[in-house]
């Protein structure tokens, strides 16, 4: 777990009454409250047990975010479900114009995968930002995604690339824009019995170059704010493609479409990528504040890091 | 909530036992197997104290309950060293280097280093840092570790971690 546990407490839909919060002695346990354990075997079992159960239910993937909500009583469910065990979930399938990551596939598995770094470069970039390797050991793209915290780095990259999510309910299955799917703080638009299946990512053609930068007090944490960017050039240099990712800068991960309209049409060379920065955040209305920084910090920073996430997106676009 | 049987194998041996579905590996590790090696310092996954490697991935065993682990293949610091008790490249390494103070964040530096460097035979000190960022030590301001991981890795090592 890497978000400071201060913040999570702000969020007042974890203003819960606390159940069985201390032990006997007043004393404050970290331990998870009791709840029952489903291991289906396929996705069919899986949303069943979801519709089945009902809101006292929770989909548990690699568990790196929801074990230590759990474990700090932030939350509690009478029913796990773990999806792990799935194997239709599991996998990376690469097609001509995209690259699906099955649910469960674990964030390790994306790091030194050479075909995801030829072909969403973007995702391979991203990975080392996450927690520190024993947490991406463990830790699953589509559980990232679907707890869908805006300080992540795949909710980030799957908003900047328009990736496509795909749910599996008792209803049978739908796709969701990434644009359409984070809708608030911890909330996507998933229901309470569907099941993310797939995170289906498009492949860019053309001269691409993509780049993450995070700025965190300590490697690992979550970023104070951050920008993955990527870029297509044409003919004479000029942008022809932009996109702008910002994490951490609101309640949910933030596409930052005026800037990428701003560098869209004009050389790279004779992009103001400052201004571009500027544009990326000026707009941006529900910044976090807190002790670890304020809104107006958090903008600044963010602002530098569209800067140069831009700079070294063009850079790598313009060596082809 | 009912109990549910739980099987994997231990550093070579196999165990079995009745938990609680909330019981996390590393209580299981402790309380059931008694396998008091694998530490809990923060128990939400911050410090690192109780990596263990399950199926041969180093992870945070406080992150993950007991019934996850089900048919798995799991190592604790236990397991690190020979079964002659010959202590491995980076034990030995650690001792040298003066890796430690307290002792109690150490089984996790010492799995997470183990596990890291048989992944990444080759890592730049840079690498080890970034390696090392999981775990927290309170005792020793990390010098003495950083030695003990780049003598390890077969690296030079730098002044200061020596005291």
């Amino acid at each position: 777990m890497r978000q400071h546990v201060g913040s999570l407490v702000q969020d007042p839909r974890w203003q819960l009454p606390a159940r069985n919060r201390e032990g006997k002695d007043g004393v404050r346990l970290l331990k998870p409250s009791a709840f029952e354990y489903h291991a289906p075997q396929s996705v069919d079992e899986a949303v069943k047990l979801l519709a089945d159960l009902g809101d006292g239910a929770k989909v548990l993937a690699g568990g790196q975010s929801l074990v230590p909500m759990l474990s700090l009583r932030l939350a509690y469910f009478d029913h796990l479900v773990d999806i792990a065990r799935i194997p239709e979930l599991q996998g990376i399938r690469v097609d001509a114009d995209s690259v699906t990551i099955g649910a469960t596939t674990v964030d390790a598995d994306l790091e030194g995968n050479d075909e995801i770094a030829s072909k969403v470069p973007l995702l391979a970039k991203v990975t080392p930002f996450i927690g520190h390797f024993q947490i991406r050991n463990k830790g699953t793209v589509g559980g990232s995604v679907a707890h869908a915290d805006p300080a992540a780095e795949y909710p980030a990259v799957a908003l900047a690339l328009d990736a496509e999510i795909e749910a599996v309910s008792p209803r049978g299955r739908r796709t969701i824009p990434a644009s359409e799917f984070f809708v608030g703080f911890w909330t996507s638009a998933l229901e309470s019995d569907e099941v993310l299946a797939s995170v289906r990512f498009p492949i860019w053609s053309g001269r691409s170059g993509f780049a993450v930068k995070e700025f965190a007090r300590r490697h690992g944490d979550f970023a104070l704010a951050g920008a993955v960017v990527g870029v297509t050039l044409g003919a004479g240099d000029v942008v022809e493609r932009c996109a702008i990712g910002l994490i951490g800068l609101g309640p949910t991960p933030l596409r930052a479409s005026a800037a990428e309209q701003a560098a869209v049409g004009t050389a790279a060379g004779d992009l103001d990528l400052a201004a571009v920065g500027r544009a990326a955040v000026d707009d941006l209305t529900e910044v976090p504040s807190d002790l670890h920084g304020s809104a107006d910090y958090r903008k600044r920073v963010g602002a530098a890091m569209v800067e140069r996430a831009l700079n070294e997106a063009i850079e790598e676009a313009t060596r082809g | 909530m009912a109990e549910a049987v739980v099987r994997m194998k231990i550093n070579g041996e196999d165990h079995e036992g009745r938990v609680e579905p909330r019981k996390t590996l590393a209580d299981f590790l402790r309380e059931d197997c008694h396998l008091t090696g694998t530490h809990l310092g923060c128990e939400h996954g911050v410090c690192g104290a109780c990596t263990v490697l399950v199926d041969g991935r180093a992870v945070r065993s406080c992150l993950m309950f007991a019934v996850q682990a089900e048919g798995s293949e799991v190592t604790t610091i236990e397991g690190i060293a020979g079964p002659d008790g010959e202590l491995n490249t980076v034990q030995e390494a650690f001792r040298t280097a003066h890796g430690l103070q307290c002792g109690f964040c150490t089984p996790g530096f010492i799995v997470s280093m183990t596990s890291y460097l048989e992944e990444n035979p080759s890592p730049t000190d840079r690498d080890l840092r970034e390696a090392l960022s999981g775990n927290i030590c309170r005792c020793t301001g990390y010098q003495g570790i950083m030695n003990a991981c780049r003598i390890a890795a077969g690296l030079p090592t730098s002044g200061g971690g020596d005291h």
